[in-house]
């Protein structure tokens, strides 16, 4: 088993809210609340989970985009949240982000070669214009695109083809660890397979980790090796991809299986489908106990008062649910 | 069951500044009453336009229809003055977008927005109209209706929005309701919900449905007919059931193909439908998805396909190779190792 490049243990991330103007309403969104996981050498993990379940802000807590409220997020040995500026600005350059929509995180007066050469000469990595050149040539090629692509401007790119420079642009740091959020959902369908296997080819070629944050599940389930699902700020469930898939434990989990309808007709009509009651309550004021209790089909009376630990059901396969 | 809305050659053009771009570029199609269906294809294919082409929203002067018929209820309503026309949106037929936020007024209170359509449409009086939007608003699951209405867009989720959005285009009790992308906002298990109430009370009230969607698997189960949209055409229409199990045009062969499924083993690698979406400023030649189609012959290049039957169902297709295509259906998909050294390069230049 290869060595752990990330470990995020005990992650908090709280926003206070309100006060604003008025001074009234302060209240505090517990958008992750005890987050720990790790995450190997050449893995994908996959972070699942809907709107608002703070996947997204885990992801930005790692790149260090927020500070966390408390918890450690050690890379590559060092936890990042002591760092002094000027160590994690040499550090970045291992941890990349690829967003979810590439036109607004590309700079839109800049040409495609511009914007992959700038991290370039800014953090030192190529020096010389024409070297500079040279390695924006080799990354386009990479990613898929052709030389002359450089000379345009991302407005001139259709949507799958400005993902592919966000992927050079990430690349360009010769990174060990890419946070992926929601790297393909702003694309059309037959785009997204594209992307996802240029994703799959630069992990074999570059020997890339990837944190792959999204919230459709079948594509998570492809290209994960393991997958954790979260939700109200907690995981509920992690597990390999084929334990998690194949033998759910948690209800949430099931539940979001059982919510996505299969392009099968037939299937479609013998499927007993779950649906879940009730929306995702606030993170502002999550109940108490188990978060999942308000909608979960199975809850009991202790399920309301005693908040369930992420534990090791089985050999690899965690779950946080009192009635597994 | 009669035709409720037969779309005969509809042609929608829109004039930019890189030339004319025909969204819609003759399209038939129909829906019969208290019918399901499905208009299927990516961004840019022409489902929204067809959609508020029917309406007649398409914003001028830039978008036009320009030539074709849309009879509803033997009607052409392309001939309908603006005030007709009027009587028919909400009334008899009813739209329900994507993102609801933007289709609702937010300075207005939910009750103003919903009495609206049934005093000015059903002549109601203000009392009889809040009494019918509370029980609107209970009929599609919103707990307390007398005190939501009361309240404005931003106090209510997405989920509830969009069930609100349902309420209101079914208040005045239409017979057709076109869905743009209902539930492509919301979160998977808020999309259950949403469809299976969509689903229940477009069965119980006897309502036509168009569906305007993406996604492949909303399609499947929810739509009695599918149309398949590739560049301003219909490239392939069948029951969902022939569609899934048996497609016959490359581009709905390659989409179904692209997508990984929950239900089946993890594939070693998608296989995407290579290249781009064609610039419809300036569309070849010939079939549009030629340049992307693996199945591609010369005649394809030169000779626009139309559609034709296949076999003596109602399924059709607009593929000169639609024999190929059935052949390899039958074929598994290749497992292909991951190339070292490498991706291919895809598609070329766009432009």
């Amino acid at each position: 088993m290869s060595e752990v490049l990330l470990e995020v243990r005990n992650l908090v991330k709280h926003f206070e809210v309100g006060g604003g103007l008025f001074g009234r309403r302060r209240g505090l969104v517990r958008a992750v609340d005890g987050v720990s996981f790790a995450i190997r050498q050449g893995e994908t993990l996959g972070l699942v989970g809907e709107s608002g379940c703070g996947k997204t802000t885990t992801g930005r807590c790692i790149l260090q985009l927020e500070k966390p409220t408390s918890g450690e997020i050690l890379f590559e040995g060092r936890d990042l949240t002591r760092l002094a500026p000027h160590e994690l600005r040499a550090v970045r350059r291992r941890l990349q982000v690829i967003f979810q929509d590439p036109y607004s995180s590309l700079n839109p007066r800049m040409t495609v070669g511009e914007i992959i050469a700038e991290p370039l000469s800014v953090h030192g990595i190529v020096r010389g214009a024409g070297a500079r050149r040279g390695r924006v040539r080799d990354l386009l090629r990479h990613v898929g695109l052709l030389p002359q692509h450089g000379a345009r401007y991302p407005h001139q790119l259709s949507g799958g083809q400005r993902q592919r420079v966000g992927i050079a642009r990430a690349l360009a740091m010769e990174p060990a660890l890419i946070v992926c959020d929601e790297p393909v959902s702003a694309l059309d369908v037959s785009i997204q397979a594209q992307i996802i296997n240029l994703l799959e080819d630069l992990q074999a070629e570059f020997g890339l980790t990837y944190l792959f944050i999204a919230h459709d599940l079948a594509v998570v389930r492809h290209i994960s090796d393991r997958v954790a699902v979260m939700y109200l700020g907690k995981i509920v469930e992690l597990a390999d991809r084929k334990t998690l898939y194949d033998d759910p434990l948690h209800p949430y989990t099931r539940a979001l299986l059982s919510a996505v309808p299969i392009p099968d007709p037939e299937l479609e009509a013998r499927r007993e489908h779950l649906v879940l009651r009730g929306e995702v309550p606030s993170p502002l004021d999550p109940p108490s106990g188990c978060v999942f209790h308000p909608r979960c089909p199975l809850a009991e009376d202790r399920c309301r008062r005693v908040v369930p630990e992420l534990r090791e059901v089985k050999p690899g396969h965690w779950a946080a649910c009192l009635l597994v | 069951m009669g035709t409720l809305l037969d779309v005969v050659d509809l042609q929608t053009h829109f004039v930019t500044r890189g030339g004319v771009v025909r969204a819609v570029d003759g399209v038939s199609w129909d829906v019969a009453e208290g019918e399901t269906v499905a208009l299927v294809g990516e961004s840019g294919c022409g489902k929204s336009v067809s959609a508020l082409s029917i309406m007649r929203l398409v914003a001028a002067p830039a978008g036009r229809i320009v030539g074709g018929r849309i009879l509803f209820k033997g009607r052409d309503l392309l001939t309908l003055d603006e005030e007709a026309m009027r009587r028919v949106r909400g009334r008899e037929i009813a739209m329900i977008f994507q993102e609801p936020m933007t289709s609702l007024n937010p300075v207005l209170t939910i009750g103003r927005q919903m009495t609206e359509g049934l005093e000015t449409h059903l002549a109601m009086t203000p009392t009889a109209a809040r009494t019918r939007a509370a029980e609107l608003l209970s009929m599609v699951g919103i707990p307390d209706p007398a005190r939501r209405l009361a309240q404005y867009p931003h106090q209510f989720s997405g989920g509830m929005r969009q069930r609100m959005m349902i309420a209101m285009a079914l208040a005045c009790e239409p017979s057709l309701v076109l869905a743009d992308e209902p539930t492509t906002a919301l979160d998977v298990t808020i999309q259950a919900q949403i469809l299976e109430l969509m689903k229940s009370l477009s069965r119980r009230l006897g309502v036509a449905m168009l569906m305007i969607t993406h996604n492949l698997g909303i399609v499947a189960r929810y739509a009695d007919r599918v149309n398949v949209m590739y560049a301003g055409k219909i490239i392939e229409r069948g029951t969902a059931r022939e569609i899934y199990a048996n497609p016959r045009h490359p581009y709905t062969l390659g989409l179904l193909r692209s997508v990984p499924r929950l239900d089946e083993p993890r594939r070693a690698r998608l296989d995407p439908i290579e290249g781009q979406p064609p610039d419809l400023s300036r569309l070849p030649g010939g079939c549009a998805f030629a340049p992307r189609c693996a199945f591609c012959v010369e005649r394809c290049v030169v000779e626009t396909p139309p559609l034709r039957p296949i076999g003596a169902s109602s399924h059709v297709s607009a593929c000169w190779e639609a024999e190929r295509v059935r052949a390899a259906v039958r074929e598994p998909v290749a497992e292909r190792t991951s190339p070292q050294g490498g991706p291919r390069p895809q598609g070329g230049p766009s432009t």
